[in-house]
């Protein structure tokens, strides 16, 4: 385990943005302390040169291990995982393994991107705020209903058993959203709904939630 | 003659099986990643269009119904980037990611510019949503915004890192996720290529690679013909 008080990863994070969520979560789930700098994305902190220089794209979140820097959620995760293997994310089973990749990538390529704010904003000159709304809803629920379909025989205490693996990384902050900015029925997805309680209880989803992170506005 | 028979039967059950739609362009990545690799697969069609992905013998296999479905003896593996993984684990002797972690990190990033930034956002479904809340002429304009604000994400991404191939000199998982959604970008959704100089040039190399060129929606035995 990294040693708590010098810490050699660094991260670039924004408190509410999902995929910097998915990338805090891991890192405590692996035990390894990172040191927490803020993008302020309503500010545009994303453009400065010095950010630019890190992610040309001007997203979040962004690891900084040493000389490596890597964007994107999924691709820091795998890096993680591969560099740090202790507390596992990806179970060795193939099966199991190609199973969490599976979910990962339908929550960051089915959902996440159906609602993100600059798919809505564009959508809302197209069709309106009403709608647009609905659009996001719509494609939320529609990937709840995959994953529902595809974890209900084999989901224990967490999605593909009873170990948080990759599925619950992308799935917690996926279904956080879900219930706080588009009030889905969570009722209707009796799967996932026991899969986020039993996140919820976890020290390490917690202290990767928005509200405590540094940059936090309450 | 029997003998011979029951071992080609062994053989076909041990057999790769590759559930795809021709023009599906997730489909069309796993084809590129198989042909470099040199595995040998049955292609099994599904009609996205004729809603064959809703038959209950496909819904066994894959429960939300999207292509491509990899099937490897007992093992049945989903979605384009977990069967790209899967494939590399399993059948490592042509690897399709470096070994240099910063290196693979890049690959996985520019595939998922592909496969979340971009295909999401002008894939079948999407697609028709716009052309009923808005109106059909806009599906190829809505297509192209997020098509080429995606391929500038790449040109930027890639630049400093290009070399033959999307990154350094070796054909890559970047490039099996390139390829397709650059074809759909210039076949079906008008882009302006010249204002992506490093992705003109990767799609002239993959023309030139009978691994891509076999994987092209065309040349699939679902193609409709000419």
């Amino acid at each position: 385990m990294a040693a708590k008080d010098d810490p050699k990863l660094v991260l670039y994070s924004y408190w509410q943005s999902s995929c910097s969520w998915r990338v805090r979560l891991a890192l405590n789930l692996k035990g390894i302390s990172y040191e927490y700098k803020a993008v302020n994305l309503l500010k545009g902190e994303q453009f400065t040169p010095e950010f630019e220089k890190l992610n040309p794209l001007h997203f979040v979140p962004v690891l900084v291990d040493g000389d490596v820097v890597i964007s994107d959620s999924y691709a820091i995760l795998m890096y993680l995982e591969e560099k740090y293997p202790q507390r596992p994310l990806l179970p060795s089973n193939p099966q199991h393994k190609a199973l969490n990749l599976q979910v990962a990538s339908i929550v960051s390529s089915s959902i996440q991107p159906l609602h993100m704010l600059s798919t809505l904003k564009y959508l809302e000159e197209k069709v309106g705020p009403q709608e647009q709304l609905l659009f996001a809803e719509t494609n939320v629920e529609k990937g709840f209903h995959a994953l529902e379909k595809l974890l209900k025989d084999i989901v224990g205490k967490y999605a593909t058993g009873d170990e948080v693996h990759m599925a619950d990384v992308f799935m917690a902050p996926q279904i956080a959203m879900a219930t706080k900015r588009f009030k889905i029925d969570m009722s209707k997805f009796p799967s996932l709904s026991r899969i986020y309680e039993s996140l919820k209880a976890l020290p390490e989803f917690l202290e990767s939630s928005p509200e405590e992170q540094p940059d936090a506005v309450m | 003659m029997v003998h011979q028979h029951e071992h080609e039967q062994a053989q076909q059950q041990n057999k790769l099986k590759l559930y795809s739609y021709w023009r599906s362009s997730c489909s069309f990545r796993i084809r590129i990643a198989l042909n470099l690799k040199g595995l040998d697969y049955e292609y099994i069609p599904v009609n996205l269009l004729k809603g064959e992905q809703f038959s209950p013998e496909f819904q066994k296999l894959n429960p939300i119904g999207y292509v491509p479905v990899l099937v490897d003896g007992d093992v049945v593996v989903s979605d384009s980037f977990a069967i790209f993984m899967y494939l590399e684990e399993k059948y490592p002797q042509i690897p399709l990611l470096p070994s240099d972690l910063a290196k693979k990190a890049l690959n996985i990033q520019a595939a998922n510019i592909v496969s979340s930034s971009i295909q999401p956002l002008q894939n079948l479904a999407v697609l028709k949503y716009i052309e009923e809340k808005v109106s059909p002429e806009e599906k190829v304009p809505w297509a192209k915004f997020h098509i080429e604000k995606g391929f500038g994400a790449l040109e930027k991404l890639l630049k400093d890192h290009a070399g033959k191939y999307a990154i350094g000199d070796e054909v890559a998982m970047a490039d099996a996720f390139l390829a397709p959604q650059i074809l759909a970008g210039i076949q079906r959704f008008n882009v302006d290529m010249a204002k992506f100089p490093l992705l003109t040039r990767l799609n002239e190399a993959y023309s030139e690679l009978p691994e891509f060129q076999k994987a092209i929606p065309e040349n699939q035995p679902d193609a409709p013909s000419a």
